[in-house]
């Protein structure tokens, strides 16, 4: 009997993430023998650093974790904190918080789609390379992003890391006017992310379909941001203050993120595909409309039309900035006061790369005696590895090459964002 | 004719701060009365190119990664160089000011004239000052650019630029 060529497949450094990361897939014959995602940024340390400061100073901290997402890690800080010290929000408060979202929303999945996420599905190594020949998209693309920057900008005094969150509100409020100098840029973005979806939704998509547990918030009335229930579509509903005893991370040795799982369960997938899939009806009908017109369905368990849902997101992101824009009444107070006590606080919010979990323990003075911080792609980490395991199946008969250009594209299918999660990707195939 | 000079980086990451800190000395010895424009730019690298829109020539500053010689200043024109990988520290999903200068030669939206001022970093450590060594050479990158900036304002409103970046 003939031996089986072994082959080893590397992605020394994963391009296109944010962070450290590499992959290493090991193939006997066809057949896939391990997977490993790999991340190597070394570890940050927050919730340590968090311990022994009061709670004030937290959304400042937290927003330093991402460049990408700091208004996720200020929510879910803000209202952990919040629900601790029993501080009840101004509902202009929370109009403005969604507001906020919005704008992280859109920069975010703007840069991914074209920056990111379209260079794979067209062929091309980077960004840069695709702007040659499609200057107009990737034009389009920079002016979303901008358009979600210059939310966060008005709201949070910056682009980068912003300074105006606070437990109890804003430490300053914007006024009806100048939410309404957004209001034109917004119209375009809503119009240009609707064609986005369209756009999007042409490309060539592989065939692989995998059963995930989808988890994601859920909100009565709401398409989720900072408030709901942890739901899955396989009976998971609980409250955030219920999540570590469903929840655990689990350390692994090639990994210095710690991989998350259900208990009792396994692994399951936070972000886009999670919330589209389990709030399909609280999206806005043009919403609804742009996902029916590109050909999504409910459930969409193709992972790498992903690219097609953060796109619908990203109409939803525009024209419930535009609602809250329209709606907002500037509150009394920018912010609730909070007054200190022993406590402790759990909450859950949506990150646009999926649910990011925060608990903080206070004493008496308000000082952080404990933090615990699960962001999104520490839970999407062992589902990654998973798609990967059934998808190079798929194409274990193709050219190194290849291989790795689509586990690549596999791996940003979640768009991870490795620096959270150490708080990730190199590709390396093996074969024996 | 419009002249912008953009310091890039932060103040909250040592030797990263050099560009920042060459455009808060030139702002400190007023080279904005030149008709200079000086910015800072803090933010992402992919708003980059919205810093230079509207303006004809411009010079970036900012820190490069660490190669041994702390201070060590290089100097690039856009237009005659690609910018090399590896150099400029990235930011966010890997967007850097090599990513920001060469998406604008592919989109066709580098200004007239770009000259890219890097600056050696010793070190990047949050919370630390800048190296001595980085900080010396703002002091002679500042003197450099004032130079030049007065050079390109000698000529008369009717004569051409004179090519300070040939």
């Amino acid at each position: 009997m003939s031996k089986q060529p072994a082959r080893t497949i590397k992605v020394d450094i994963l391009a296109r993430v944010e962070g450290e990361g590499a992959l290493y897939v090991k193939l006997k014959g066809d057949v896939v023998q391990d997977v490993k995602l790999k991340i190597y940024e070394p570890p940050r340390f927050f919730e340590a650093f968090l311990r022994g400061r009061h709670f004030s100073e937290l959304p400042d901290i937290v927003a330093r974790i991402c460049g990408i997402c700091p208004i996720a890690y200020q929510m879910s800080a803000v209202h952990a904190i919040e629900r601790a010290l029993s501080v009840e929000i101004n509902p202009s408060v929370r109009l403005l918080r969604r507001l906020f979202y919005c704008g992280e929303w859109i920069e975010s999945h703007a840069l991914h789609v074209y920056m990111l996420h379209a260079p794979d599905f067209l062929g091309y190594p980077d960004a840069i390379a695709m702007a040659r020949d499609h200057q107009a998209i990737v034009q389009q693309g920079l002016r979303l992003k901008k358009a979600g920057n210059r939310i966060v900008a008005l709201m949070g005094g910056r682009e980068i890391h912003p300074v105006s969150a606070a437990v109890g509100g804003f430490y300053k409020a914007p006024s009806r006017s100048a939410l309404k100098e957004l209001v034109d840029e917004l119209k375009w973005a809503l119009d240009a992310s609707l064609a986005t979806a369209r756009w999007v939704s042409g490309l060539d998509f592989p065939d692989f379909e995998q059963d995930y547990e989808f988890v994601s918030l859920s909100h009565p009335e709401e398409y989720p941001f900072n408030e709901g229930r942890i739901v899955s579509n396989r009976g998971l509903d609980i409250d955030a203050s219920e999540y570590e005893e469903n929840f655990t991370e689990q350390h692994v040795q090639h990994s210095n993120a710690l991989h998350s799982v259900l208990r009792g369960r396994d692994s399951y997938m936070v972000g886009p595909m999670a919330r589209f899939n389990l709030n399909f009806d609280k999206l806005p009908e043009v919403a609804q409309q742009a996902a029916r017109d590109c050909g999504l369905q409910v459930p969409c368990r193709n992972p790498f039309r992903s690219i097609v849902v953060r796109a619908i997101e990203l109409v939803f992101a525009c024209h419930e900035a535009l609602r809250v824009i329209r709606e907002y009444e500037p509150p009394p107070a920018s912010r609730a006061p909070a007054a200190a006590k022993i406590s402790t606080g759990q909450a859950a919010t949506e990150a646009p790369r999926g649910l990011l979990y925060h608990r903080y323990e206070l004493d008496q003075d308000g000082i952080i005696a404990s933090a615990k911080i699960v962001p999104p792609t520490s839970q999407n980490q062992k589902r990654i590895e998973e798609d990967l395991w059934h998808f190079v199946s798929q194409v274990a008969t193709r050219p190194a090459e290849e291989i790795r250009w689509k586990c690549e594209q596999a791996v940003r299918n979640y768009d991870p964002c490795i620096s959270c999660a150490t708080h990730f990707l190199r590709l390396h195939v093996e074969r024996d | 004719m419009a002249v912008r000079i953009i310091g890039c980086g932060n103040f909250d990451r040592g030797d990263d701060a050099a560009g920042l800190l060459v455009a808060r000395r030139l702002h400190a010895l007023g080279v904005e009365t030149l008709g200079v424009e000086i910015i800072e730019q803090r933010g992402e690298s992919l708003s980059l190119m919205d810093c230079w829109l509207g303006f004809e020539h411009v010079i970036l500053v900012d820190a490069t990664a660490p190669c041994g010689t702390p201070g060590h200043v290089q100097v690039w024109n856009a237009h005659a160089d690609k910018l090399p990988e590896d150099v400029f520290p990235c930011s966010t999903h890997a967007f850097g000011v090599r990513e920001a200068v060469e998406l604008a030669r592919a989109m066709n939206r580098l200004p007239q004239t770009l000259l890219i001022y890097g600056i050696e970093g010793k070190q990047f450590l949050l919370g630390a000052p800048p190296s001595l060594e980085v900080e010396r050479t703002v002091v002679s990158v500042v003197e450099r650019l004032v130079m030049q900036v007065s050079d390109l304002f000698v000529d008369t409103p009717q004569s051409p630029p004179r090519d300070i970046f040939g």
